[in-house]
């Protein structure tokens, strides 16, 4: 009885669920990726402000991101406030949120980085050359600010779509799941599914953040 | 500038085997997952009661999505089991559809403590730990503690555990039982049954412990595991849990587990589901609770 476990992968519908699977992966992760990247911006300018009471909050913030795991962050949006106020959030809701929040903390700290890498020497000479404030940004600092953020925006995207297989522990199906639902029921017939459906997803997986680290090695070529 | 490319090219080299690496290991997850954090002793009635269940037409149970024969889905993507066989009669008995959520061992407490699902039907032993979050209703199924081990070393008895690892899944019986009574004990603990069974196959661990239901339907598919250790602890009732305080589904629940009794409903499930699995070997009676009574 015991066949190649290849065969699993197109048994009934299963190579098409890996791919719901896998929808459901982006969907929540390029919603999160989408609007964590223009609040970062905001976020990392905010963080660059002088003010100590924006210095306190965006600290408060960032350290409370960085330091909880994931899946503590998932757990309290998703049961905690429930149980803490009563509001029923959805588990998409719950996930696009949390990852959100998180994009947005390491999408703003990285932001901060990168402006405050541009030496003080490029401010003063575009003074000198009699530009406005508003015309050094947008000519002088944001241009060399976006060629160092791409880098570590590509890996944080890539992050946080692999970070989401988390979201299975508030019941939402994604690729890791399916995955692992299809090793479950056939582990007595194809003890060897195991292999072949994790590599199926590791495929998955590469085919969806490949294009993005092709599509940042363009980006950086053509900026060069 | 070649200082440049160089640096783009180690970049992008090393982007890609964070993608390879994080491809196969993203399954590895942060540590302990149950949210203890609110606690505090503030009742929010989010359940539904059984009129509500029935006005919304749907009723919402979470199962097992993984953990054959008890709560799996198929490869057509439909749920199925021995839990799955009984939500199906359930939702008949209401007169609604049903809406199936998927849980896994560490998140249950919580879907039912926080009314999330109307019902947790997910091979849910009754403990006084979980009795205190969630209510229970009558069992329809019994179990004891079973270890499983490679031929090569079976593990006979709890002596032969000593210093030796044993892998649990996270927030079962077995995890529990083992903290409490067997602290010498090595414990590796995985999030998920997929990942603990996978663990015992390369060697990870000596044995793999959890309801021996479970352990006795793996080791008869997988040659070269003996369940040494095959009623471990007392005997554990399995039983649907429902939002501390819904009275009005637990009675409804209560009721149709004994009028179901009175057509032999669980020994009939246990054909449909898991006499295939245990195979003739297995009793049945030592298995089904019918009409809530355990003797």
């Amino acid at each position: 009885m015991q066949g190649s476990g290849i065969n699993v992968l197109f048994l009934g519908r299963n190579f098409a669920r890996l791919l719901e699977g896998l929808w459901v992966t982006m969907r929540i992760s390029i919603i999160a990726v989408l609007l964590s990247i223009p609040l970062g911006i905001l976020f990392g300018m905010f963080m660059t402000l002088r003010h100590p009471v924006a210095k306190a909050v965006s600290r408060v913030y960032l350290e409370f991101i960085r330091i909880m795991p994931q899946l503590v962050l998932l757990f309290i949006a998703y049961f905690g406030v429930t149980r803490a106020f009563g509001w029923n959030w959805s588990a998409d809701f719950s996930a696009v949120l949390v990852f959100t929040l998180w994009g947005t903390a390491e999408m703003g700290d990285l932001v901060r980085g990168a402006l405050q890498s541009i030496p003080r020497h490029q401010y003063d000479s575009a003074a000198a050359l009699g530009m406005t404030k508003w015309q050094t940004f947008i000519y002088i600092i944001v241009p060399q600010t976006l060629r160092r953020l791409l880098p570590p925006t590509i890996n944080l995207t890539t992050r946080m779509i692999k970070t989401t297989s988390l979201v299975v522990l508030i019941g939402i199906t994604e690729v890791l799941k399916v995955g692992k639902q299809i090793i479950d029921v056939n582990r007595f017939v194809y003890p060897t599914a195991s292999l072949w459906v994790y590599g199926a997803v590791f495929v998955l997986y590469f085919l969806a953040c490949w294009p993005i680290s092709v599509l940042a090695r363009q980006l950086e070529k053509r900026w060069r | 500038m070649k200082y440049t490319t160089l640096i783009t090219k180690l970049a992008a080299l090393s982007l890609s085997a964070v993608l390879a690496v994080g491809g196969l290991a993203s399954c590895s997850s942060s540590d302990n997952g149950t949210d203890s954090g609110s606690s505090d002793k503030k009742s929010n009635a989010s359940y539904r009661t059984v009129d509500e269940i029935k006005e919304s037409g749907k009723v919402v149970i979470g199962v097992f999505s993984d953990k054959a024969p008890f709560g799996y889905v198929d490869e057509n993507g439909k749920y199925q089991g021995y839990d799955v066989y009984f939500a199906e009669r359930i939702g008949k008995d209401l007169g609604v559809d049903i809406e199936y959520v998927s849980t896994d061992p560490a998140s249950r407490v919580e879907y039912a403590a926080t009314g999330k699902v109307d019902i947790v039907l997910a091979n849910f032993t009754v403990t006084d730990e979980r009795a205190e979050k969630v209510d229970f209703a009558l069992p329809y199924m019994k179990v004891k503690l079973g270890v499983v081990s490679p031929d090569s070393a079976v593990v006979k008895s709890i002596d032969d555990l000593k210093d030796k690892t044993l892998i649990v899944v996270k927030g079962t019986t077995a995890e529990t039982y083992f903290e409490k009574n067997e602290p010498d004990v090595k414990l590796q603990k995985y999030d998920e049954y997929a990942d603990a069974y996978n663990a015992l196959l390369q060697g990870r661990g000596d044995a793999f412990s959890t309801d021996n239901t479970e352990v006795l339907a793996w080791a008869i598919v997988n040659p070269g595991y003996t369940v040494g250790i095959d009623a471990l602890g007392n005997a554990d009732t399995i039983a649907p849990a429902v939002q501390k305080g819904n009275a009005s589904l637990l009675n409804w629940l209560n009721d149709e587990i004994k009028a179901l009794g009175e057509e032999n409903f669980f020994h009939a499930d246990y054909d449909a589901t898991l006499a295939s699995v245990y195979g003739s070997a297995a009793n049945p009676d030592n298995l089904v609770v019918e009409g809530g009574v355990v003797d």
